[in-house]
């Protein structure tokens, strides 16, 4: 923020112009300059120094001895980390702030019609005390990817399941080298042909025999008695191994309610489910491929992958709105006050709508609180760099990535090049110069009302 | 660089922390030349100590909580035997920069622990560390392997002693569910492979990798390539004087893709382990309802379990040294090296006490501890686990290796969400792509390397 101070603070020193090298108390000029020379001086050694010191080191290599003209400015406009960068900067100046004023704005409206106004207040702008490397915690925590542990998740989890269910036997799968193999679009098709008359066996591994402590054993299949296709599915796992892989051994479980179909040709001729002994008879004659359909196998919905690379700059986008709506609101409840109650009313009494006093006289009559929270926040964006460092996990960072962060992951990072380092700082002090030329501007017409 | 890395979300803290403490702890090296050259009363020493009384001496490494606690206890001993006074300086997580500073200011510690071979040479290159004195020499000579003197020497001169050290060729597992599943520790690649199927035909994924931390993945392709390629080829590619493109790199990323490219081995899918952070990784291993089976990573583990789970290790946690992929099982390691950056006669006992079995012994009595001192009996480790943790590494003689991504530049193999950090997380994504990630890994390394010069 230093460079935020620089022409706030060189605004009000420069004062009035001196006349005929006289002050306007009639002091020499010396004197004035005497008086200005702490201010400058502190200026000088903590803003124009760094400033210039920074543009200078970023024409030199990673050694800084190496003048390599304006290599190190290519480098950053060709570099692929860059390039995200730079998008994604672009996505949280224009997301970040208008989101957070949005939110800002609708609470401090809301909040002046209630009665536990000062409460609610209170609660919004309570993010605002904790650190952004804290928040950024949090929102690890709030995102990561376990619905147990991630809130999100969880809340996305919950609802989902409220409207679909999973199936028995998620995890189940045969044994990779038996005659059961994977198929497209899940579930799971032997690969030889079985006719009437030959008992199958279906083994599925991959569920906790302690998960189903309550089935049956499972039955060995046999063609006695019956006509039909008939066999058996069960987990073909004992508890502390043991057994003959596609047998059924004394103690393995049956798995029952399991759907079962013939197929030949790619047709389904016949289909049964198992009892709970494990086994089925299918009404068919064979030769036909048996195929245990993907249904039986769905895996549970585990909620978004908010930390993926697709959502990760939206998500921190997320957890930067939670911090910051309670100073657009609080800012902004500051000029609500100061809006002439009687225009209000006068509208009102003129029959518009609470949404037309909202739109047309509310609104623009913050517009100016409102463009100055919007340039602060924009100012604030830019330069973001805690969030991501701490909710981007590693192999997602690239993807969340901000010139903050390149600038340090380059000249600190283990990049250790402080020459693209210093020429990142560079592009964002351009970044940020016509938003701070906004914002002199502003406060410059206001000084002048 | 293990605490290193297990803090490393902490680190402005740990760095704000740090600077409060080492304005604390300023000026407090001053005169203390005058020491009385009598021999303090040795019994059964296995180290005799020259008297320090009255001098005061600082010591800087990386450790923190129990780690300083523990090690707390070697320096009383130290300083009982000398009466000399040490004070121990915590360094943050950045030791390298933390110790740059503090030589510019003109305040080094007498003694300090160096996380990295690349750092002492770089400190030695830069004349910022003495070289050891004979008595230290000797101590080295009669407890440590060539492997270790070599790793503390810097062209033919002798600087440091690797006190404190870690085994990174470990597999943790979860007693209970080997047990249910029915196997037992595997010795061979072959094996393991074996055992990895069977768990997950069981009914719990087999492994647990915290993929969010890229390093936990170089340490696997690390044992794995050691292992399958062997020691010459490691060195060759930890000094980029083989290209990552090398066809040993391509095969020993395969042979990594038979467990780690498989969905259903890993706790949760690829997605969720490209979201788990180490910490998390073991957690869940030896929670109350356990998502994984095992965990590789190296003896620190102990640590977190002890810590963070109710498991006890040795009877809910074992640990099997990473199987062999080729001849000979793999050993990498790690290390906080003991260096003098002052030379005085206090530092150099100091040092000479670190590279002495008694100065071995008393941490790791006290456990979580490693020596790499070949003469330090393996009773002196409290339970069975760390037994076999230092047998093995003991035992791999010279052929250990140190981590190799500790080795290359920061930008390629310390920094998160880049060079083999990174693309070692792509493979994990896309484990076909092995042509494609060797390709992206040279690049990086390339430009990495040409960078640190």
């Amino acid at each position: 923020m230093a460079t935020t101070t620089a022409p706030g603070t060189a605004a009000p020193a420069a004062g009035p112009p001196a006349r005929k090298r006289k002050t306007v108390l009639g002091a020499p000029l010396w004197v004035g300059l005497l008086f200005l020379l702490p201010a400058l001086v502190l200026l000088g050694a903590l803003v124009v120094y760094p400033i210039g010191y920074t543009v200078w080191r970023s024409l030199f290599g990673a050694n800084g001895s190496d003048f390599v003209w304006f290599d190190n400015y290519t480098e950053i406009f060709t570099g692929s980390d860059t390039q995200t960068a730079l998008k994604n900067n672009a996505v949280w100046v224009v997301l970040a702030p208008t989101v957070t004023t949005a939110l800002g704005l609708m609470f401090a409206v809301l909040t002046e019609r209630i009665r536990w106004a000062t409460a609610f207040k209170l609660v919004i702008f309570m993010p605002m005390a904790i650190s952004m490397l804290a928040a950024g915690i949090i929102f690890r925590l709030v995102y990561e990817a376990d619905p147990e542990r991630g809130v999100a998740n969880a809340v996305v989890v919950g609802v989902h399941d409220t409207f679909s269910e999973s199936s028995a036997y998620p995890k189940a799968k045969p044994r990779p080298k038996g005659d059961l193999a994977a198929q497209k679009g899940g579930g799971f098709t032997t690969k030889a042909t079985h006719d009437a008359g030959s008992p199958v066996a279906l083994p599925l591994v991959g569920i906790k025999p302690d998960e189903l402590s309550d089935a049956q054993d499972a039955k060995k299949p046999s063609s006695a008695g019956g006509e039909g296709l008939v066999g058996t599915v069960w987990l073909d796992f004992a508890k502390g191994g043991g057994g003959k892989p596609g047998e059924v051994d004394p103690g393995e479980k049956a798995l029952k309610g399991v759907k079962v179909e013939a197929v030949k040709d790619g047709e389904v001729v016949a289909s049964a489910r198992t009892a709970s002994d494990g086994t089925f008879t299918l009404d068919a004659e064979g030769p036909v491929q048996l195929r245990l359909p993907a249904s039986n196998f769905t895996t549970p919905y585990n909620g978004v992958d908010w930390l993926g690379p697709s959502l990760i700059t939206p998500a921190i986008i997320g957890s930067y709105v939670w911090m910051w709506s309670g100073f657009a609101m609080v800012l902004i409840a500051a000029g609500l006050a100061s809006v002439p109650r009687e225009l209000l009313e006068a509208a009102r009494v003129d029959g518009a709508s609470e949404w037309k006093v909202f739109t047309r006289i509310t609104v623009p009559l913050l517009a100016p609180v409102l463009a100055v929270v919007l340039v602060t926040l924009m100012i604030n964006v830019l330069k973001v760099f805690d969030l991501i460092w701490i909710i981007a996990p590693g192999s997602s960072m690239d993807d969340a990535n901000v010139l903050a962060l390149e600038l340090y992951l380059s000249s600190f990072g283990g990049g250790s090049n402080q020459g693209v380092g210093s020429a990142i700082g560079v592009l964002l002090l351009l970044l940020v110069l016509p938003v701070m030329y906004l914002n002199v501007r502003r406060m410059r017409r206001e000084a002048r009302r | 660089m293990q605490a290193a890395r297990r803090t490393r979300r902490a680190a402005a803290v740990a760095a704000a922390v740090t600077l409060a403490l080492t304005a604390a702890g300023c000026g407090s090296d001053d005169d203390s030349g005058e020491a009385k050259k009598e021999k303090a009363p040795a019994k059964e020493n296995s180290v005799s100590l020259p008297n320090l009384k009255g001098q005061k001496l600082t010591l800087a490494a990386i450790w923190t909580g129990p780690e300083q606690k523990r090690f707390t206890k070697v320096l009383d001993e130290f300083e009982k035997r000398t009466g000399a006074e040490v004070t121990f300086q915590p360094t943050g997580d950045n030791v390298a920069t933390f110790l740059g500073s503090k030589v510019e200011g003109g305040q080094p510690p007498d003694v300090a622990m160096l996380p990295q071979v690349g750092v002492l040479h770089e400190f030695a290159k830069k004349g910022w560390v003495k070289p050891a004195g004979p008595e230290t020499v000797a101590q080295l000579e009669k407890n440590f392997t060539k492997g270790w003197k070599d790793l503390g020497a810097y062209e033919g001169k002798q600087y440091g002693v690797y006190y404190k050290v870690a085994n990174k060729s470990l597999v943790w597992y979860n007693t209970s569910i080997f047990a249910d599943a029915g196997v037992s520790e595997p010795k061979t690649w072959d094996e393991f492979k074996t055992t990895v199927q069977t768990v997950s035909d069981y009914g719990v994924e087999p492994l647990s990798v915290g993929g969010a931390d890229g390093w936990v993945l170089t340490d696997w392709f690390e044992n794995i390539y050691l292992s399958q390629a062997g020691p010459e080829k490691y060195d060759q590619l930890a000094a980029h004087k083989i290209k990552w493109t090398d066809p040993s790199v391509t095969t020993a990323l395969n042979t990594l893709a038979e467990v780690l490219g498989k969905q259903e081995y890993l706790a949760g899918g690829v997605k969720k382990t490209l979201q788990t952070e180490f910490p998390a990784s073991i957690t869940q291993t030896f929670a109350k309802e356990p998502k994984a089976g095992m965990v590789y990573e190296g003896d620190f583990v102990a640590n977190f379990i002890e810590k963070e789970t109710k498991a006890k290790v040795g009877t809910d946690a074992k640990v099997f040294p990473f199987p062999a992929v080729g001849g000979e099982a793999p050993v990498v390691s790690a290390g906080d090296v003991a260096v003098v950056m002052k030379e005085s006669e206090g530092a150099q006992a100091l040092l000479t006490f670190l590279a002495s079995t008694d100065g071995a012994e008393i941490w790791a009595k006290q456990g979580g501890y490693t020596s790499p001192n070949k003469e330090l009996d393996l009773n002196s480790y409290p339970d069975e686990i760390s037994k076999k943790i230092a047998k093995a590494l003991i035992d791999a003689g010279d052929d250990f290796r140190f981590d190799m991504s500790d080795q290359a530049p920061g930008a390629f193999g310390g920094t998160k969400g880049r060079g083999e950090w990174k693309r070692l997380q792509d493979f994990l994504k896309n484990p076909k792509d092995v042509k494609n990630i060797q390709a992206q890994l040279e690049a990086d390394a390339a430009k990495a390397y040409k960078n640190a010069g």
